[in-house]
């Protein structure tokens, strides 16, 4: 038998590494040590003229692995296969597609859980804040080591779109399009309480040693995976939750009991805060949330978002979803009349979808059709 | 083009800032874009129209109109244009307030309800016309307030707004003279242009 990949699929890919000789300057005031990595995927072929490259910006818990496999025996492919590939709406036969894990993550760029040269030790706790500015400087490297001048275009989804919109306020040349997708221009305060819960979980398990676990060989697996429960419940829609799970019981009846699971919605949010803490390190996501909480770049002009926004250049295109309470419509909106007031070329759409926040990484006609036809139009 | 939107673009002055109402596939804004260096943005609500307009290479939002212009700013724009929508949203004069509002002038195209055939299918027929300008039933229009030339003009004084121009053309957008003598009797569409007094 052969074992083959399906035919929209980037197929087999290979993670790479690339590191940087120069220290890089935080917004924290501290300094990354020369020498810092940063690991990223690439699908498709990058054109002579250099202009068909497309940055792809992770969210939360993401990573490099945006598209295709990593072995033959991978039972899922990248987080946005649905969107990345030959034929697919970010068509990897037109596009040269750069997907990269974040400063300060746990999939092979430096991160907490890498070692810091300067002591030999792993970083943990002591790895410094990272923002999503700091983010795209390191990114705007990456593009120069590769010999991107200018990307085609800039997308992501939740906090991978507002790396996308940083770039087009940091970098107004380097980008023709920036594509944000279930994104906001900072999170509201009710976002902040939901990402202070997560990381409280997460500094108050015993086994967290003030983020210095790795030295006493233990993982705050307990509270990672409360706040991934957490997270996860913001991700979904009531909707969503009920149709999935309604209120079905694990087994026929009621125990009237505390401690063990009764409803298959706790069984399996239970099943994804395990997986999540089994995977991924937790002063990573202490890190990812608290650049969320971060994400402002209005406040450089008293939150004036339209005079922020007046030296971009690139092209926007917004898309939400309806059911997104975590990012909702009015969120993307805010930035789209932004950009109106700031007389920038911007386009918006509002997807119906049933699936909450989550819905970015679905596949859903009407978002893959208004995504393609965006992307046809980009000039290459 | 079609021959409303062909009138309407030689209203629009090169340069300018134009906001279009229920904006379609695209079309006028698309022309506009290319050939008078305007930049407009399109409010439009049904998908497979913001997806030609996406198209065509053009700012398009998704909005209703029902929901208002609150979100732009008052002045912002040189022309708001709406063509043959103001019969299909809930509340036409708040709407066309609104319009007064965000744009320096506007530009509004209508169905005129006065016209003769109108009058003659429900005077003989006694029954709500249907005809190949307007196709649809009176259960299943998107339009729900359709008005004359008379009615539209009541409200435009009620709004305090003033009329720049105003050409009543039959359903081939031809002026006709029958057309210009008795502009509600004898045209099927209205195209005005407008200003705040205020």
């Amino acid at each position: 038998m052969t074992i083959s990949f399906p035919k929209d699929s980037v197929g087999l890919v290979i993670p790479q590494t690339m590191a940087f000789n120069e220290p890089l300057m935080l917004v924290c005031g501290k300094e990354l040590a020369a020498g810092y990595q940063i690991t990223y995927e690439t699908y498709g072929i990058l054109n002579p003229e250099c202009n068909n490259a497309i940055l792809i910006c992770h969210a939360l818990s993401g990573n490099h692995h945006a598209a295709g496999y990593h072995s033959y025996e991978d039972r899922k492919p990248g987080w946005w296969d649905n969107y990345i590939g030959p034929n697919k709406p970010i068509d990897t036969n037109r596009f040269f597609v750069v997907s990269l894990n974040n400063l300060g993550g746990c999939n092979g760029s430096t991160g907490p859980t890498s070692i810091n040269p300067k002591t030999g030790k792993v970083y943990g706790a002591s790895f410094p804040i990272v923002t999503v500015e700091d983010w795209v400087h390191s990114q705007a490297r990456l593009a120069d080591s590769l010999g991107i001048k200018q990307w085609a275009a800039v997308i992501g989804g939740s906090l991978g779109g507002m790396q996308a919109i940083q770039w087009a306020i940091t970098y107004p040349d380097r980008l023709r399009h920036c594509i944000a997708i279930a994104s906001a221009p900072k999170l509201s305060a009710q976002n902040i309480a939901f990402n202070e819960v997560a990381r409280q979980a997460i500094v108050s398990d015993p086994d967290f040693f003030d983020g210095n676990f790795t030295e006493h060989n233990t993982v705050p697996k307990h509270g990672l995976g409360l706040a991934r429960m957490v997270g996860h419940i913001t991700y979904l829609s009531d909707d969503a939750m009920g149709q999935k799970f309604g209120r079905d019981l694990k087994n026929e009846k009621l125990n009237y009991d505390i401690y063990n699971v009764e409803f298959q919605v706790e069984s399996y949010l239970r099943y994804q805060g395990e997986e999540f803490s089994g995977r991924f390190d937790a002063n990573t996501y202490l890190l990812m949330t608290k650049a969320l909480d971060y994400f402002d770049p209005a406040s450089k002009h008293q939150g004036d978002l339209a005079k922020t926004l007046s030296e971009v250049t690139a092209n926007f295109y917004l898309i939400s979803f309806t059911t997104d309470w975590r990012f909702s419509p009015a969120r993307s909106k805010e930035i789209v009349d932004a950009l109106i007031a700031a007389d920038k070329n911007v386009s918006y759409i509002e997807v119906d979808a049933p699936q909450g926040h989550d819905a970015f990484l679905i596949k859903i006609p009407r978002y893959q059709e208004a995504l393609t036809t965006y992307l046809q139009r980009i000039a290459i | 083009m079609r021959a409303d939107l062909e009138i309407i673009q030689e209203w629009i002055p090169k340069n300018s800032r134009v906001l279009d109402l229920g904006c379609g596939h695209g079309d006028l804004l698309a022309y506009l874009q290319k050939n008078k260096a305007v930049k407009g943005y399109g409010l439009e609500i049904d998908p497979d129209n913001i997806n030609h307009c996406l198209q065509q290479g053009i700012n398009v939002i998704q909005q209703n109109l029902n929901q208002g212009l609150a979100n732009f700013a008052t002045q912002s724009f040189d022309v708001v244009v709406m063509t043959q929508a103001i019969q299909a949203v809930h509340y036409p004069d708040k709407l066309l307030q609104e319009m007064l509002r965000v744009g320096k002038t506007c530009i509004i195209t209508f169905p005129n309800f006065g016209h003769w055939r109108c009058r003659l299918y429900l005077s003989i027929k006694g029954r709500m016309p249907v005809s190949k300008f307007m196709p649809y039933t009176w259960y299943n229009t998107p339009n729900i307030h359709f008005c004359t030339f008379k009615d539209f003009e009541a409200l435009t004084k009620q709004l305090d707004a003033k009329v720049l121009q105003r050409l009543a053309v039959d359903s081939q957008h031809h002026n006709s003279s029958l057309a210009r003598l008795w502009p509600n009797l004898m045209s099927e569409i209205g195209i005005y242009q407008l200003t705040s007094n205020h």
